[in-house]
């Protein structure tokens, strides 16, 4: 007992309910292996999903342990200051749907590289979008798996070590058999796991205030002072808070995971309903965070909770014990697992998608993979990138890596987003100007992050940083722009720009026939 | 062919209008709400009644506007360019 909680301790209902999960998503998974026999299938669900399905699973595919557990600790720990995630963490959809949704489901196969690469030379276009998707996927994944190896160390008493193997497994036996039809379902239980357990928790905190969120933030202004509903410590400086808005804006735009959803519909018109659900259902998922983040605040009390864990991460979970005892702990607990299972499958696919379509067939092969390779590569792909995942989670045990999603966001905004961006709608970018756009983007993010005050004075312990900025997207966005332009005015490449044409076709009309 | 090329032109410049206009009425609504979060700390703490900041208000304005947005996008795309697109396959026939 931690100070009057089951935390940390084995919950039998948390169990039962991890096992029902497993079972379930298991069986979908066996079922879809039947059904993936092609490369399509494997990495596009044979473009069979409904715009409605694909809402579900894109919503599911976004609303991680970081979002769930973190915005509620976020908000019951600072108040105000939580819900400025909350909301960038949504405006980034309405942008997807409409500058990148359409124009990607019309150009490419399964990867965004597909977009970037189309009339410009393979080669070095895909070899760049390559390492700008394993970077986003590789920080992504050190942060979901360092966050369940710790989750279920509190929650089912297991080891950090238990807790990473068994989460990278079941997740490679998703991917590695059902592939992306597997995959999309596991998000569509998921999301509908964790919408249902946060409005079942929301209800259940307002039904203590008069079914009025305004009683529960006026308690919270009771109990904390008004601070709380006011913005305080988190942003520092201004420059902090455009530039914190501009990658959470543009960066959800460049998430391999995220774009690659959009292959599995089969059409332009189903991708944009797609991203319509998608935006309704995370957009009311985080108006329930506001509810669950001050209803943690006032009903569990910021005492207990950073007294289980200083970052606030078990504020949700807290939170359900206090208004549901130990079952409905156990229910959010496996909601929780159940949650980063989904998220890291989606995560290994477009990874895998990245190192078998980009970099073998595109790469390696010149495009000349008979349908059975290209399956097997997919698979071999999905295996290494399980096992380096797993290796990733146990190398940064203990590690303080809550700096990792937004260093997935950064790059995923001054590295994808704006090489996207210019290959769709700028007739005259050219393989020079996308290669230097997306090398440009990624390294200065990760070089302007590592100068940051968050690696230089938190982790490594010194007084000053070189770069004043916790976030660089406000300098590395426009940098990367900048450098596509440029590189691309410098030398034109006239293929290309004859090619544009027939790409504005394609994109506008799409493939009538597959 | 050349009448079809011309249909295909404006058709592919009238969604682009709409989108990077939506984008823009996007990035002024979020960076508005930032820009206050930033330079107007106290303004946001204004209470309109207990318990109700104007933050709060103003960050799930944000959200109900990002659903109003959309949807205005998805209604608007549904209506003018899925018809257009149908007939510029049609009259494109075998072509593909």
């Amino acid at each position: 007992m931690t100070g009057g909680t089951a935390i940390g301790e084995p919950n039998t209902t948390a169990i039962v309910f991890f096992f029902i999960f497993v079972a379930l998503t298991l069986s979908i998974t066996y079922w879809a292996a039947r059904k993936t026999k092609s490369t399509e299938e494997f990495f596009a669900a044979g473009r069979s999903i409904s715009g409605r399905q694909n809402g579900f699973a894109l919503a599911g595919d976004y609303m991680s342990a970081a979002s769930f557990l973190g915005i509620a600790g976020l908000v019951s720990l600072s108040g105000f200051d939580g819900l400025i995630y909350s909301t960038g963490w949504l405006v980034g959809w309405p942008v997807i749907l409409f500058l990148i949704a359409e124009p990607l489901r019309n150009l490419g196969k399964y990867t965004f590289a597909d977009v970037v690469s189309y009339r410009l030379r393979q080669t070095p276009v895909r070899i760049a979008a390559a390492i700008g998707t394993l970077a986003v996927v590789a920080f992504y994944l050190i942060a979901q798996m360092v966050g369940a190896g710790n989750l279920i160390r509190l929650m089912f008493g297991l080891t950090y070590e238990t807790a990473v193997v068994i989460v990278g497994a079941v997740m490679l036996a998703y991917v590695l058999f059902g592939g992306m039809i597997a995959t999309t379902w596991v998000q569509i239980v998921k999301a509908c796991l964790l919408l249902g357990g946060a409005l079942l928790m929301s209800v259940l905190v307002l039904a203590q205030f008069n079914m009025n969120p305004v009683e529960l933030f006026a308690a919270a202004q009771e109990k904390y002072g008004e601070g709380v509903l006011a913005p305080g410590a988190l942003i520092s400086s201004p420059w902090e808070a455009v530039s914190l808005g501009l990658a959470l804006m543009f960066g959800t735009a460049g998430l391999p995971h995220i774009l690659m959803r959009f292959y599995t519909v089969p059409n332009a018109k189903a991708a944009r309903q797609s991203v319509f659900w998608a935006t309704g259902l995370i957009g009311f998922f985080y108006l329930l965070t506001f509810v669950l983040g001050f209803g943690a605040m006032v009903l569990v009390g910021r005492e207990l909770i950073t007294s289980v864990d200083a970052g606030g991460n078990m504020a949700a979970p807290l939170l359900a014990e206090v208004i549901g005892g130990t079952g409905l702990l156990g229910f959010i607990a496996a909601v929780a697992f159940a949650t980063i299972l989904a998220v890291v499958a989606g995560l290994t696919l477009s990874g895998a998608a990245a190192l078998s379509h980009d970099l073998w067939v595109s790469v390696v092969r010149k495009g000349h993979a008979d349908h059975g390779e290209q399956l097997k590569v997919a698979r071999v792909a999905t295996v290494i990138l399980g096992i380096v995942a797993i290796l990733l989670g146990i190398a940064f045990k203990g590690q303080n890596v809550a700096f990792m999603v937004g260093l997935a966001f950064a790059v995923a905004a001054s590295g994808n987003f704006p090489a996207i961006v210019l290959s769709i709608f700028w007739r005259k970018s050219t393989t020079n100007g996308m290669v230097a756009c997306i090398i440009v983007g990624t390294l200065t993010s990760l070089l302007f992050i590592y100068l940051s005050p968050t690696i230089q004075v938190d982790i490594l312990g010194n007084t000053d940083a070189l770069f004043p900025l916790r976030n660089p997207a406000l300098i590395t966005i426009p940098l990367a722009f900048i450098v596509g332009i440029v590189v691309s005015l410098l030398k034109p490449e006239p293929e290309a720009l004859q090619a544009y044409d027939k790409k504005e076709r394609q994109m506008i009309l799409g493939v009538p026939a597959e | 062919m050349s009448s079809d090329t011309a249909a295909l032109r404006s058709l592919a410049q009238k969604r682009w209008r709409m989108a990077l206009t939506l984008s823009a009425v996007m990035v002024a609504i979020y960076f508005g709400f930032v820009l206050l979060v930033a330079f107007n700390k106290e303004g946001l703490g204004t209470l309109i009644v207990p318990g109700l900041s104007a933050g709060i208000v103003l960050g799930a304005l944000v959200i109900v506007l990002s659903w109003a947005v959309t949807w205005y996008y998805v209604r608007w795309a549904n209506a003018h360019v899925d018809d257009e697109i149908a007939r510029l396959n049609q009259s494109n026939g075998g072509a593909q």
